[in-house]
């Protein structure tokens, strides 16, 4: 084995491969090779290290130091340099948004600083396709701790005392979950990992998939020893290519060492894994749903109960529990429910991974303390605000949650908080929104998505979010009356009442945040027909300002409508009536003699 | 490779493998263990910094002794060189001159072990990076 | 099992331990609005998808209204199904279905009988506060049932009748949100499947989003044309149903009004489908008797059991999807189509008239039949032998069109030669009917002697797959019945894999037989209806005097007059047919 004296970590995330960070990886292999150094260095592709904004990411070590937005030609540069002369190469370096400073390793980073890597462990630390190195981090010892030292009943103990709930979005507590799984009697039971992972912009699952799967696969594992079940299936979209691949490597690396399989460690347990595909819509991520697809049939939610851990897949006690959720269980059993009890609030125990997103200077994956208020995720780990614009809003819990303001800031973010300020936890996509964003066109964008994605089986989901849209859609065109604002609230409340799945439960919620903490807004569209984020183009108005106009004629020439006229070097006058808000006049003039009102 | 068949082998190859994230582990948590910095500017390269810090990195990891060797730029002491800092867990930086292989030895066994004073501490008058 | 106790609009309510809420308010005579919601009692069918959420009712303590048709109760729980916030719930769902639903109820085929209809008027609703955008469908006519998706509330009714109960697998949810629809695969056209057109989905559906092929406005053609002779044949279901749509209570028999109200609307003559239920018997006993024979006999050729097809539906089934087992079924066409053959073959020689010039009607329980009888081999130079099927409400809009007051119509009898019938006829149209029927009379051809009881308790009753044995004199004649073609697929998957040892089976494809056709009056989820209608058959046989289809004494004349004997040559070319492979096509 050689004994390497640095390693250079390359992220291998689907962002940072989208911007060939493989490419890279080739590169730097081929550097080393030319300078005689492969003995000393070793390229390592890991899964995602979070700091998305900035890809393709490498961090070299032992020094830490972090290079962002590394290109493939940059490789030989970081080896002469970096590598043989231990000279940090200044423009690959991250420069803080806010300090303006070159910070010279992860270790200084914001970024990093108040984040606790539970869930994402290992996700840019290990090779996520050697199954060694995620054994030298403690992997599979937590599965050989339970088979080996535990009842089933014990590990269910200390799941539970972890206080550990689903990090899917419902939050339920995942031993008791567990317990009822073991205690429903049958021949065959199931472990379901739902991998189905679909907000919008969200995509932690999937990074702990490409950058860790191993640590799934002992969980589930552990799952079905604790409940009685000798077959796991893992429900995973196949739009998830590499950690699909990824997954598939860890399954057969897990049989060859005999870690999946009949007899497992020598302890007469069994249990293998299957991967299931599901073609991507957001309802299978709802349990009942997911199993419907998994038994090929259309996916769409059914009434609870009876729940999965009674009847679920084939009609036999499932337990299903969310990507993350198992992430966590081998670092409770390795290291106990103490441990992970002390990190988090009362009722929320452990970190919570987010996808932080939108109008935010570093967009990536975040993992931190439940707890942890929104203004340090958003303006000590997310660097604030882009362009230095001001904080509007922060969307939480996906299109099943709600906006929150300036005013929530400071709250602690766990289950419960982000219920009691009208949002949820969800799954953990987190995007934020500056003074650019209008708030009607945000609901409008989430009921879109929701829209999309009901499956039509239950009327107010069906029919109700179609209304609403529509009543949206109004209101963004200019069209809206208040009584408008009363509709969406009364019928957003129905909705949520009377749907069948979370889905529809919660599909409202971004309309009825946004009534609440936003009315000022979606009165200015409706009475005042204005959009003060300038967003809604039914809305805007293009002016010609008279004084600073010279008459140069190009807004007049560039026009595709006709809508401007006026004489040359006179000023012109743009028809309200005509014109369509294409905004070419106002790209177009060399004078800033256009506004918009 | 062969099966893992019990909770031994599972441990077993853990120790076998666990070297291969070492570094990884210790740069992971490098306040808690012992940082070493070679400088590596032309002037330390020509006076054997290479060979120093290939001892050092060797000699600690035979020794078992978690650390992080790092190289860096010149640290101005062209006169002494090669020049190594060494930071133990939870003290102020110390840079020694003129560390050759003999030298090295002398402050891992004093220095690092011991936590004894070793000659040759160069007076630190300016922060390294 | 355990008891629950309950509070339901604040009355206490004990029921057994696995009751939904709605079945516990029904206890106390608190009926909940439903919409999706159906369930079949004596059938075992229930449709419960908890989709519609008309029935939602709000449960103390809970975080969202509960739908009542699929919440189970437990104990203590306290219910308002009456509560502001439910009835308002219940309104706002009722009033968004109905923002997706054409409001053309003034001309529309299910108006007063539409549920969706029934709901609004219920809820009071006098406006729809959301309106918007409305689904845009194509129309799909088929043969025998018209698609009207613009109507479809999503209760998927049809889709639990067509998957579950019949297995034939046509009917699904396709597509997402508001553009979810229940259609065939790939939203083709139902001509473009494998449907048999049992009818069942149209039987169950709420709205007009299901409705057969309406043919009225042809039969009124074709009786106000003074050069045409319009006969007409009615099924043994229909008598057993039809007053149902004269608020006559269910089980009534109205046979005598029926064939009065014919008369009235000016056919020419007024036939039975019994008779050619008894001719029918006549041909396919025979097939059977001589099958077995040649069976004891040791021919390995011959293949056992046979199975009736006197249903249309059963035989597209088995076309599409048991193709290899087509030689397994009788050859006997079924009685629609031997009374078509007959008449224009027979009649139109006794009458002297054209084939051309006789327009031959038939009232069919049944829309496949509107199907059958425009399959191909069963017209002659393009001249149909039947020209037009109607179902039991067609025929009761055309009365109730014609003005007839059904009610005090006087009781008639059928024009001969072709309305007379034995019980053996009647029977046909329940299930176990038909076999009955054979073995009356296959036993007295087979054993040469006299059956001292007509009645075979054992072959009757509403079970799905129900087993026989008769004794023909020493011999063991092993039957089994299957209604609803799900239990139909079960006997035939024994079949083909050699596990069946029955002799004859008898199927049918709607749940109960004829009297629980596709074109029945609807039952609107009773299935007592369909229980009731049965009783009317086995009494209508009870009554008659002549009760085994080979003392039918124009069925004798019409043999020794023109067929010549069952299975005689002349018979085989009008009265048997054969099956085709449909496993790869498309039917058009």
């Amino acid at each position: 084995m050689a004994d390497y004296k640095m390693h250079i970590m390359v992220c291998g995330g689907s962002g940072c491969r989208a911007s060939e960070s493989d490419k890279l990886t080739q590169n730097l292999d081929t550097a080393l090779q030319k300078n005689g150094l492969e003995e000393d260095v070793q390229v390592v592709t890991t899964g995602c290290f979070g700091f998305c904004e900035k890809g393709p990411v490498v961090k070299i070590l032992p020094d830490n130091t972090f290079y962002t937005q590394v290109t493939p030609e940059d490789a030989e540069k970081i080896v002469e340099e970096h590598i043989i002369k231990g000279r940090q190469i200044k423009h690959l370096l991250y420069e803080d948004p806010n300090a303006k400073e070159l910070i010279p390793d992860s270790k200084h980073m914001d970024f990093y600083k108040k984040q606790v890597r539970l869930a994402l462990r290992n996700c840019g630390f290990i090779n996520p396709e050697n199954i060694d190195e995620y054994i030298a981090r403690d992997g599979y010892a937590a599965i050989g701790k339970c088979l080996s030292e535990m009842t089933p009943e014990a590990v269910i103990e200390e799941i539970k005392e972890s206080g550990l709930r689903g990090r899917g979005g419902g939050g339920f507590p995942t031993g008791l979950k567990w317990d009822i799984t073991r205690k429903s009697e049958a021949d065959q039971k199931y472990v379901v990992c739902n991998a189905d992972e679909g907000d919008p912009g969200a995509f932690m699952d999937r990074s702990i998939l490409e950058g860790d799967p191993h640590t799934i696969i002992e969980a589930m594992a552990i799952c079905g020893y604790c409940i009685g079940a000798d077959k796991g299936l893992v429900y995973i979209r196949a739009e998830y290519p590499l950690a699909i691949e990824r997954l598939k490597i860890a399954l057969d690396q897990a049989r060859e060492y005999g870690l999946l399989g009949e007899d497992i460690l020598g302890t007469g347990f069994n249990f293998d894994i299957e991967l299931k595909y599901g073609a991507g819509a957001f309802v299978c991520g709802e349990e009942t749903a997911l199993i419907h697809s998994m038994e090929g049939l259309r996916g769409e939610p059914t009434f609870k109960p009876p729940f999965p851990s009674v009847s679920g897949y084939n009609e036999k006690p499932t337990n299903v529990n969310n990507v993350e959720t198992f992430a966590n269980i081998p670092v409770i059993i390795n290291k106990g429910a103490g441990f992970f009890s002390q990190i988090g609030t009362g009722s929320s125990k452990g970190t919570k991974v987010f996808a932080l997103a939108g109008k935010i200077n570093n967009v990536g994956l975040i993992e931190v303390p439940m707890g942890t208020t929104l203004r340090e995720v958003i303006f000590d780990i997310g660097g604030g605000i882009k362009d230095g614009k001001k904080f509007k809003a922060v969307q939480t819990g996906g299109p099943s949650g709600g906006c929150l303001t300036e005013a929530h800031l400071d709250t602690p973010i766990d289950f419960d908080n982000l219920i009691k300020v009208g949002s949820m936890m969800g799954s953990g996509g987190m995007i934020v929104m500056d003074e650019d964003d209008c708030m009607v066109a945000v609901a409008k964008f989430y009921l879109e998505f929701t829209l999309d994605e009901s499956c039509g089986k239950c009327s107010p989901c069906r029919v109700g979010n179609k209304r609403l849209y529509e009543i949206l859609d109004k209101i963004t065109q200019g069209k809206g009356t208040k009584e408008d604002l009363d509709k969406l609230r009364l019928l957003g409340n129905v909705v949520k009442d009377t749907s069948l799945c979370g889905l529809g439960q919660t599909s409202p919620n971004p309309i009825l945040s946004t009534l609440d903490n936003f009315y000022d807004e979606y009165l200015a569209h409706v009475e005042d027909s204005k959009c003060v984020a300038g967003q809604c183009k039914a809305l805007m108005q293009y002016k010609i300002i008279p004084d600073a106009c010279s008459g140069c004629t190009l807004c007049f020439r560039n026009c595709p409508v006709g809508a401007i006229s006026g004489e040359r070097k006179s000023p012109h006058f743009i028809d309200q009536s005509i014109c369509i808000k294409c905004g070419v006049c106002y790209e177009k003039c060399k004078f800033d003699a256009i506004e918009i009102v | 490779m062969a099966k893992v068949k019990s909770l031994a082998d599972l441990k077993r190859i853990k120790e076998e493998v666990q070297t291969k994230i070492k570094l990884r582990e210790n740069s992971d948590r490098p306040e808690q263990v012992v940082q070493v910095k070679v400088a590596m500017a032309t002037c330390g390269i020509a006076s054997g910094a290479k060979e120093t810090m290939n001892y050092i990195i060797s000699e600690l990891e035979h020794q078992a002794i978690d650390a992080v060797v790092t190289q860096t730029g010149c640290m101005g002491y062209c006169y002494a060189e090669p020049t190594i800092e060494v930071t133990l867990p939870g003290k102020e930086p110390v840079v020694f001159g003129h560390v050759d292989k003999t030298k090295a030895e002398e402050i891992i066994e004093k220095y690092v072990k011991r936590n004894e004073l070793v000659d040759g501490i160069i007076p630190v008058n300016y922060k390294s990076i | 099992m355990e008891m629950i106790n309950l509070t339901i609009d604040k009355k206490p309510v004990v029921v057994k331990e696995g009751t939904t809420i709605l079945e516990a308010a029904a206890e106390i005579g608190i009926k909940v609005p439903t919409l999706c919601h159906m369930k079949l009692h004596d059938m075992g069918i229930e449709n419960k998808p908890g989709g519609c959420r008309v029935c939602v009712v709000e449960v103390e303590g809970r975080r969202n209204l509960a739908p009542s048709c699929v919440t189970k109760v437990e104990e203590g729980m306290v219910i308002s199904t009456s509560s502001i916030r439910a009835l308002n719930a219940r309104r706002t769902v009722t009033e968004l279905i109905l923002s997706d639903h054409p409001a053309d109820c003034l001309t529309c085929a299910k108006s007063g009988e539409c549920e969706l209809q029934d709901l609004a008027q219920e809820l009071g609703i006098r406006e729809i506060h959301y309106k918007g955008e409305q689904s845009q469908y194509r129309e799909d006519t088929s043969p025998a049932i018209i698609r009207d998706v613009n109507k479809c509330v999503m209760c998927r009714r049809c889709e639990m009748m067509c998957n579950e109960v019949q297995t034939v697998g046509v009917l699904s949810a396709v597509n997402r949100g508001f553009d979810a629809v229940v259609a065939p695969a790939f939203e083709m056209n139902l001509d473009h499947s494998v449907c048999t057109y049992c009818g069942q989905c149209v039987a169950v559906c709420p709205t007009a989003a299901l409705t057969e092929v309406d043919h009225t406005g042809a039969v009124i053609r074709a009786l106000s044309d003074p050069s045409k002779t319009v006969i007409v044949q009615t099924a043994p279901a229909v008598r057993a149903a039809l007053g149902e749509e004269f608020n006559m209570e269910a089980g009534n028999l109205v046979t005598g009004k029926m064939v009065s109200a014919l008369r009235q609307l000016g056919f020419d003559y007024i036939f039975d489908t019994d008779f050619a239920a008894d001719l029918t018997i006549m041909e396919e006993g025979t097939e059977l008797l001589n099958r077995l024979s040649k069976h004891l006999n040791g021919d390995k050729d011959v293949k056992l059991p046979i199975l009736t097809s006197c249903c249309p539906a059963w035989v597209k089934f088995f076309e599409h999807q048991f193709p290899d087992m087509k030689e397994i079924p009788s050859t006997a066409r079924s009685p629609q189509q031997m009374f078509g053959a007959i008449a224009k073959n027979y009649f139109t020689e006794k009458i002297n008239v054209k084939r051309e010039d006789l327009v031959v009607v038939s009232i069919m329980p049944c829309v496949a039949k509107k199907y059958e009888s425009a399959r191909d081999e069963f017209a002659h130079e393009g001249n149909p032998d039947v020209d037009y099927a109607i179902t039991t409400r067609e025929l009761a809009s055309l009365i109730k069109l014609a003005n007839i007051e059904f009610k005090s119509l006087p009781e008639e009898d059928f024009d001969q030669p072709l309305g007379e019938s034995t019980g053996a006829g009647v029977i046909f149209g329940a299930t176990g009917g038909v076999i009955e029927a054979a073995v009356r009379t296959a036993y007295e051809v087979y054993t040469g002697k006299g059956l001292e009881k007509v009645d075979f308790e054992e072959l009757r009753g509403m079970e799905g797959i129900r087993e026989a044995t008769i004794d023909f004199d020493g011999l063991d004649l092993r039957i089994g019945i299957a209604h609803g073609l799900g239990n139909a697929r079960k006997l035939l998957e024994d079949i083909r894999s050699g596990k069946s040892n029955f002799h004859a089976i008898e199927i049918m494809s709607c749940p109960g037989g004829c009297i629980g056709g596709g074109g029945q009056p609807y039952h609107h989820g009773d299935a007592s209806v369909i229980r009731k209608r049965m009783e009317a058959i086995y009494r209508e046989d009870a009554n008659k005097t002549i009760r085994k289809s080979h003392e039918n004494p124009y069925i004798l004349k019409l043999y020794e007059e023109f067929l010549g004997e069952p299975m005689s040559e002349k018979a085989h070319h009008l009265l048997h047919t054969a099956y085709f492979d449909r496993s790869n096509k498309i039917e058009s």
